[in-house]
């Protein structure tokens, strides 16, 4: 049987992935990545991750989700509180396997909220699905605020809007997570990313990709073929949930505090920016332009200002290029073959 | 008693802004069929023109909340015309996604513009309090008159749309796009000014949240948008009435829900609420159920 | 007038079912009994009684705006009847969805293509084969033997079921880049992937060219012989409708008002004057 088109696509995609790793990897062994870069490292395999499971999400099942935050938020809690636990309660010394073990636990918990979240809110189609996303991932970031966990021997206390729990603390309501030994690691966050590709694409090319697929393109011909839409719709919701929780369990371990501040709206706004710039359904484009959206403003400072001001100008021109058909073949015959400049400029 | 009757007080002032804001939602949804994300954000961009009017050029506040709704009708018809128009023929995604970068262009030009730092918006309305119950239960004169003006606003729209030519355009474009334009009605136009006025009641609703609360930052109208979002589905998308119904109970609802349930939990609280409703009853209070065409 | 469907009262079965006599020693396919659905007040379908025999080909015809494609949609639940039951080889099927309605045996396609636009005409048809090469999720994502065992098992009869329009070169294309006639084509053919027992098509000659359409009724008939199902199909081109259906409904007004073969439908005065309107006198 001759290579698919997608299979060869798909390799194409893992040697970048790979090649990159590689060559990051070389460098920074060398000494010749700046100190700033190497910090972002991680931070990138989080956004990467983030940005693929959100594709899943908006591209391949084609509702938008503005709360993709939450999920990631809901990681990085559970993360932080499962490897503080197994370091002072269980004294496992080894930090990778408290790390997968945080990972996994942080993909586990996102992906039941994303089931819970997933059975009203997908029942709703289009701007409210939308909305109603959004509401839940501020309801998640409220009621993280709320929460107060510590750790006294090998107790684990949980309080409701009340801090006064006996022992260290690990979860300090508006503060966030606290004292967190970071374990986090690039090589981790690169076996991340080549998970969340395995899944995702093995996803998409398979009898449930195509379901998921068809109830995007046509829910009522889906429905007709015997496809359960609400079904494959949450298939992918969830899925992308997991991801996003482990890629937050990663992301809070690689601080000595984590917020929930930190996972505002605004995280979910800029996952969906790598997603749009990347191109809706293409896991490539979202693999690179959360890499280079989380680089760029890290090289020119100057530019962190406008940061977001640009963001939002090449948002609102990239949904006018590719939706306005004048717009399109104008912008075509301007700069024919050169796509990717807008990734660039972005 | 008195202490609820006060929050009850609060909650329909706060609920009052809340419905002005609905209104521009649910006028924009009914007739653009979009869900203008911005719309939060003009709200913003009102509250600063009319602050720079009156602590910089020493305008009194009437003028300043006229200067602050025609900037902001400018705004709301130029955003229209730029962003939104081109995407007609657009799927939802790309529309809503459009709307959100307007968002946060809104956002982050103000943060260039007027920086991050909080500024305090004067009371513009004096201090002067309603005093009842022997001065136990105090009316601020900002609660009067943002009640008044929600009361004012909405009988003055509901006359509009059904009384003058230009109003029942708007309400046919709502209802049949195509039949609508068949009938000689400039779609285009009607839109634009279904923005206009949208962007102007932004505008109020600006002044009015921000002398209440006294603090202006860029993002200040993004939570009150989504809220006021909130109260337009409520109430049904739509539906003027809905807006105004739909806003005063949320204001309520999250005023009350503050005071005796959690105040971090307020705002869950009235997201809650939104999706209470939408599994509920999705065509809100008052407005009427859509089924798609096979 | 109709008397309104009660449950547990008795209800005469109507009558005048047309079924082919190959088919009569076995159990109809399709049963419909006083079918209707109201719209707001009004009765788009009412009073809807049809039987169609295992190997029929029925036609559904009337003017525009008769309710034919209502009837498909109740007939798939799209919309959920107001009255009635609807009997599909035996089992009732109120109370199910749309899915469940295709995993029991109707297979439809739409008088306005619904095709999954920007998938492979291959893909198209995997997406009909669902329920017919199951494996479950996580066997996809790993790749167990079971995926490729399946996924080599759809892609060979995806590539069958294509060359019965001759359609297996097109495999690779865009589905929505496909010429209106051969969009037609491939929604039949994702409607057979998903093994139906009934295949309900709407207008499946519309925007065809005679030779086309000619071409169209040897393949249904072929489709009919072939998997042994059933088809019901609504179609204003007579040709088509009068030389191929064994049994014909007329519906008009959301009513059926006339039953019969080609021949008595063709001679049917009330059917001439739904269509034609009222004769004028002399």
């Amino acid at each position: 049987m001759k290579l698919k088109k997608s299979t060869l696509q798909n390799l194409i995609t893992y040697a970048i992935v790979i090649a990159a790793f590689a060559v990051c990897q070389a460098m920074i062994s060398s000494g010749s990545m700046s100190r700033a870069l190497r910090g972002q490292m991680i931070p990138i395999c989080v956004y990467i991750v983030m940005a693929v499971s959100l594709n899943l999400v908006v591209g391949i099942s084609g509702e938008l989700s503005l709360g993709h935050a939450g999920f990631m938020s809901i990681g990085a809690f559970t993360g932080a509180i499962v490897s503080a636990w197994l370091l002072g309660a269980v004294q496992m010394e080894n930090a990778l396997l408290r790390l997968l073990i945080a990972m996994l636990a942080g993909g586990v918990l996102a992906g039941v909220a994303g089931f819970l979240i997933g059975i009203p809110v997908l029942r709703l189609r289009g701007d409210y699905l939308a909305i109603v996303t959004l509401a839940f991932g501020e309801i998640i970031r409220n009621i993280l605020n709320c929460l107060y966990f510590s750790l006294e021997g090998k107790r684990l206390y949980v309080s409701f809007n009340n801090p006064s729990i006996p022992g260290k603390i690990l979860v300090n309501g508006p503060a966030g997570a606290t004292g967190i030994v970071k374990i986090a690691s690039f090589p981790v966050g690169f076996a991340l990313i080549l998970f969340t590709l395995i899944v995702v694409l093995n996803l998409i090319d398979s009898r449930t990709g195509r379901a998921i697929m068809a109830s995007r393109d046509n829910r009522i011909a889906a429905e007709s073929m015997g496809i359960s839409v609400t079904k494959y719709k949450m298939i992918a919701f969830v899925t992308a949930a997991v991801l996003a929780g482990m890629a937050g369990a990663l992301y809070g371990l690689n601080f000595s505090t984590v917020a929930a501040s930190k996972f505002k709206f605004d995280t979910s706004i800029l996952v969906l920016v790598f997603v749009v710039l990347g191109g809706i359904g293409n896991i490539r484009g979202s693999i690179i332009a959360a890499a280079l959206l989380t680089v760029l403003p890290e090289l020119l400072r100057a530019f962190s200002d406008y940061r977001m001001l640009v963001y939002a100008i090449v948002l609102i021109l990239v949904m006018l290029a590719t939706n306005n058909e004048h717009l399109s073949t104008l912008l075509g015959k301007l700069m024919p073959g050169k796509k990717k400049g807008e990734e660039v400029n972005g | 008693m008195v202490s609820f009757l006060r929050f009850l007080i609060n909650g329909i002032s706060l609920g009052s802004v809340y419905a002005i804001i609905a209104l521009g939602y649910t006028m924009v949804y009914g007739i653009a069929k979009m869900l203008n994300f911005a719309h939060g954000d003009i709200i913003m961009v009102g509250a600063y023109i009319s602050f720079c009017a009156i602590s910089y050029l020493d305008l009194p506040p009437l003028l300043a909340v006229l200067l602050a709704m025609a900037v902001c009708t400018a705004l709301g018809i130029v955003i229209e015309g730029l962003a939104y128009k081109p995407l007609r023929q657009a799927p939802k995604l790309a529309v809503l996604i459009t709307a959100i970068g307007v968002s946060y262009f809104l956002q982050n030009s103000a943060l260039l513009i007027w920086s991050s730092n909080p500024k305090v918006f004067p009371s513009i309305f004096g201090s002067s309090a309603l005093q009842l119950f022997g001065g136990a239960l105090s009316i601020t004169s900002e609660a009067i008159v943002t009640i008044c003006a929600n009361i004012v606003i909405m009988i003055a729209l509901t006359l509009f749309t059904s009384r003058t030519k230009t109003g029942k355009a708007m309400r046919a474009v709502s209802e049949d796009k195509g039949a609508a334009q068949l009938m000689g009605i400039d779609v285009n136009r009607t839109i634009s000014l279904t923005f206009a006025i949208g962007s102007a009641l932004a505008a109020v609703a600006g002044v009015l949240l921000c002398s209440t609360y006294h603090t202006l930052m860029p993002t200040t109208g993004s939570m009150p948008g989504i809220k006021a979002f909130t109260a337009a589905v409520f109430g049904g998308i739509g539906s003027i009435p809905g807006a105004m119904i739909g806003g005063l109970l949320l204001g309520v609802i999250e005023i009350l829900g503050k005071a005796y349930i959690s105040t971090e939990l307020g705002d869950a609280l009235v997201f809650g609420v939104l999706i209470i409703v939408l599994l509920f009853k999705p065509a809100g209070l008052l407005g009427k159920p859509v089924s798609e065409k096979v | 007038m109709a008397e309104k469907f009660v449950k547990g009262k008795m209800v005469p079965l109507p009558t005048s079912a047309i079924i082919p006599e190959r088919d009569l020693d076995k159990a109809p396919i399709l049963e419909c009994r006083h079918l209707g659905i109201d719209f707001g007040g009004l009765k788009a379908v009412d009073d809807f009684n049809l039987i169609i025999g295992r190997t029929e080909i029925a036609g559904l015809i009337g003017p525009n705006g008769a309710g034919k494609t209502t009837v498909f949609n109740l007939l798939t639940k799209v919309y959920q009847p107001t009255r009635g039951i609807i009997m599909l080889d035996g089992y009732d099927t109120a109370g199910k969805t749309t899915e469940q309605i295709n995993r029991m045996g109707i297979a439809r396609t739409f008088q306005n293509i619904r095709l999954f636009d920007n998938l492979s005409v291959e893909d198209n048809v995997k997406i009909g084969l669902h329920n017919q090469e199951p494996y479950s999720v996580a066997t996809g994502i790993l790749r167990l033997p079971k995926y490729w065992r399946q996924e080599k098992a759809a892609h060979e009869r995806a590539l069958e079921l294509l060359s019965i329009f001759d359609m297996q070169d097109l495999a690779d294309s865009r589905a929505g880049s496909l010429p209106y006639g051969a969009q037609r084509r491939l929604e039949i053919v994702r409607a057979l992937a998903t093994n139906p027992s009934l295949l309900l098509l709407d207008e499946p000659a519309a925007g065809m060219n005679p030779s086309e359409t000619e071409e169209l009724m040897e393949h249904i008939v072929r489709i009919r012989d072939t998997f042994q199902i059933a088809v019901l199909l609504i179609e204003h081109d007579m040709r088509l409708v009068m030389g191929i259906c064994e049994g014909i409904c007329v519906l008009n007004f959301g009513r059926i008002i006339a039953k019969g073969t080609s021949e008595e439908i063709q001679a049917n005065p009330v059917v001439i004057e739904a269509y034609l309107g009222r004769k004028k006198e002399g």
